[in-house]
């Protein structure tokens, strides 16, 4: 059986749409059969709840009296510098960006406690921010400088746009050398002491529609606790790398751009994070509906945490320098049983996405749909796939 | 008179190497129980001990632990989850030496079990939410 996007919103409206989180569909799939779920289930729900470094948002404050031009100058939210290289009162807060002052690494491992990630959070929380910023004076922009406090409730935009995020799986990190190193998955301890995973598996949005059939450009999304899109593919994004039987890939590969009105969101779903001796950034909360318009799509969505690999990567040196040995697969089940077995050894594991969040936005996702408060999008265009040719490619320094 | 007290001591990775429990005996004369012991080459010790014997011995004791660069914390602070914050990520997991965080099954939630740990704080700079305080 077939249906279609129009379809299923019509049954939203009416409120009869049947709407089951990612993980939920996973039962119902065991115990009916593809071929009755797919009858039964109008829209799955995927969510994930992890750190991703290439978020950010831009901002439009309004214009001071007199005049400002922040461009060409630097401007600060509570100390946290934005880039200001646009018209004279915008600009764009990256969730890693810190403190001048910060000491950083100076001190291994550095804290990194406060960052553009942190301020997002706050704003969305609806605190005011401290706003100091210089510029060089033109005829019509005279002021050099200035200082106040801006909130999200009386600037002209705040918009969350990220760049990249919502990563289809990824690697597992380990440690093979013989001391404690610090990373942007966690703290790793030395000779394998633990493993750290980062996906939400068989929650996880795009490993749960691996050909990008029904996620594309346009794609309305649960983003920070307010309603999103899919602007584009994220940056990154590698639909060729290796992929199982079931066609779920093995290492990282997609990823998505996403947007949305940063005033509509929540700080449950925005959490600023310090990265001991990494550095700060965001955690973001995303969900995806995915429309059930074949048996196929749902037997992708269907795919359960055994059926999903990921590749065991050496932080210690392979990462660092681009080597691509990988040590191994483990499924996600096995990650979750809190052991794996890496080069002989029992590694314990940690993660760093939180499944329990994950949960929650599939079901508060779910909920929208099924009260009718939100209607599922047809994409304005596909994502590049497979067929693109897209491949991840490194940096060819030259002189 | 004899004192009794918990301490968790952290070696700098200099002191890693030195008998230093053998010198809290042999020198001191102090009777030590060990609850808990994390050391590795080239890393920071960590040991929490309840450690007796007479004041004057013990104060005697305790300076040269403080000599040679180990601190000494009493083991009466204790670790506080701020559940507002936390997000059960799960990054504290195989960080805490004494498994005093939990994964639930099947929520995956994390559960803190505050008997099991020896405020040796290793999860506070570990939990990227920065959940975890030290209560004192």
């Amino acid at each position: 059986m077939t249906r279609t996007i129009s379809e299923i919103n019509e049954k939203i409206r009416k409120g009869q749409a049947v709407v089951a989180t990612a993980e939920e569909v996973i039962g119902i799939v065991e115990k009916k059969g593809i071929e009755k779920a797919t009858r039964e289930v109008d829209v799955v729900t995927t969510a994930t709840f992890g750190p991703m470094c290439s978020s950010g948002a831009y901002f439009n404050v309004g214009h001071a009296k007199p005049r400002i031009k922040l461009g060409g100058g630097n401007t600060y939210l509570n100390d946290i510098p934005v880039y200001t290289g646009f018209a004279a009162v915008d600009f764009f807060l990256g969730a890693t960006a810190m403190p001048d002052n910060d000491p950083r690494n100076r001190i291994h491992p550095g804290e990194f406690l406060y960052g553009g990630g942190h301020v997002i959070e706050e704003l969305v929380a609806g605190k005011d921010v401290s706003l100091v910023g210089t510029g060089y004076g033109t005829d019509c922009y005279p002021r050099r400088k200035i200082e106040t406090k801006i909130n999200l409730k009386n600037i002209n935009e705040a918009v969350l746009f990220n760049m990249r995020n919502v990563y289809q799986n990824y690697n597992v990190a380990v440690n093979l050398s013989d001391k404690t190193i610090y990373t942007y998955m966690g703290v790793l301890k030395p000779n394998l002491g633990n493993a750290n995973f980062c996906s939400a598996g068989q929650l996880s949005p795009l490993l749960k529609d691996p050909y990008y059939k029904t996620i594309g450009i346009g794609t309305r999304i649960f983003l920070g606790g307010g309603v999103g899109y899919v602007a584009w593919q994220g940056t990154q994004h590698n639909p060729g790398v290796l992929r199982g039987e079931n066609g779920v890939p093995k290492r990282g590969a997609g990823t998505l751009a996403v947007i949305g009105d940063l005033k509509q969101m929540k700080p449950e779903w925005l959490r600023g994070v310090s990265f001991l001796g990494y550095g700060c950034s965001l955690t973001v909360g995303i969900g995806v509906p995915i429309p059930i318009l074949s048996e196929e799509n749902m037997r992708y969505a269907a795919v359960k945490d055994e059926d999903i690999f990921a590749g065991v990567v050496d932080y210690s040196e392979a990462y660092p320098q681009r080597k691509p040995d990988v040590l191994g697969e483990v499924s996600y089940a096995q990650l979750k049983t809190g052991r794996i077995d890496v080069k002989g050894k029992e590694v314990p594991t940690g993660s760093l996405s939180s499944y329990p969040k994950a949960v929650e936005i599939a079901q508060t996702l779910k909920d929208w749909i099924q009260k009718g408060q939100f209607l599922l999008t047809e994409p304005v265009a596909p994502l590049p796939g497979v067929e693109s040719g897209i491949t991840f490619k490194p940096l060819d320094e030259r002189s | 008179m004899t004192v009794a007290k918990r301490i968790v001591l952290h070696f700098p990775r200099s002191c890693v190497d030195q008998p230093i429990i053998y010198h809290l005996v042999k020198d001191y004369g102090l009777m030590l129980n060990i609850l808990k012991a994390s050391i590795s080459p080239n890393e920071e010790g960590l040991l929490v001990l309840e450690l007796s014997g007479d004041r004057e011995s013990y104060e005697k004791g305790v300076r040269y632990l403080a000599d040679i660069g180990v601190s000494i914390q009493p083991l009466s602070r204790d670790i506080n989850r701020n559940d507002a914050r936390c997000t059960h990520c799960g990054a504290c997991v195989t960080v805490c030496p004494t498994g005093a965080f939990v994964v639930e099954s099947p929520s995956r939630k994390i559960k803190f079990l505050d008997k099991k740990c020896v405020v040796c704080g290793l999860c506070i700079r570990a939990c990227p939410p920065r959940a975890m305080e030290m209560r004192v």
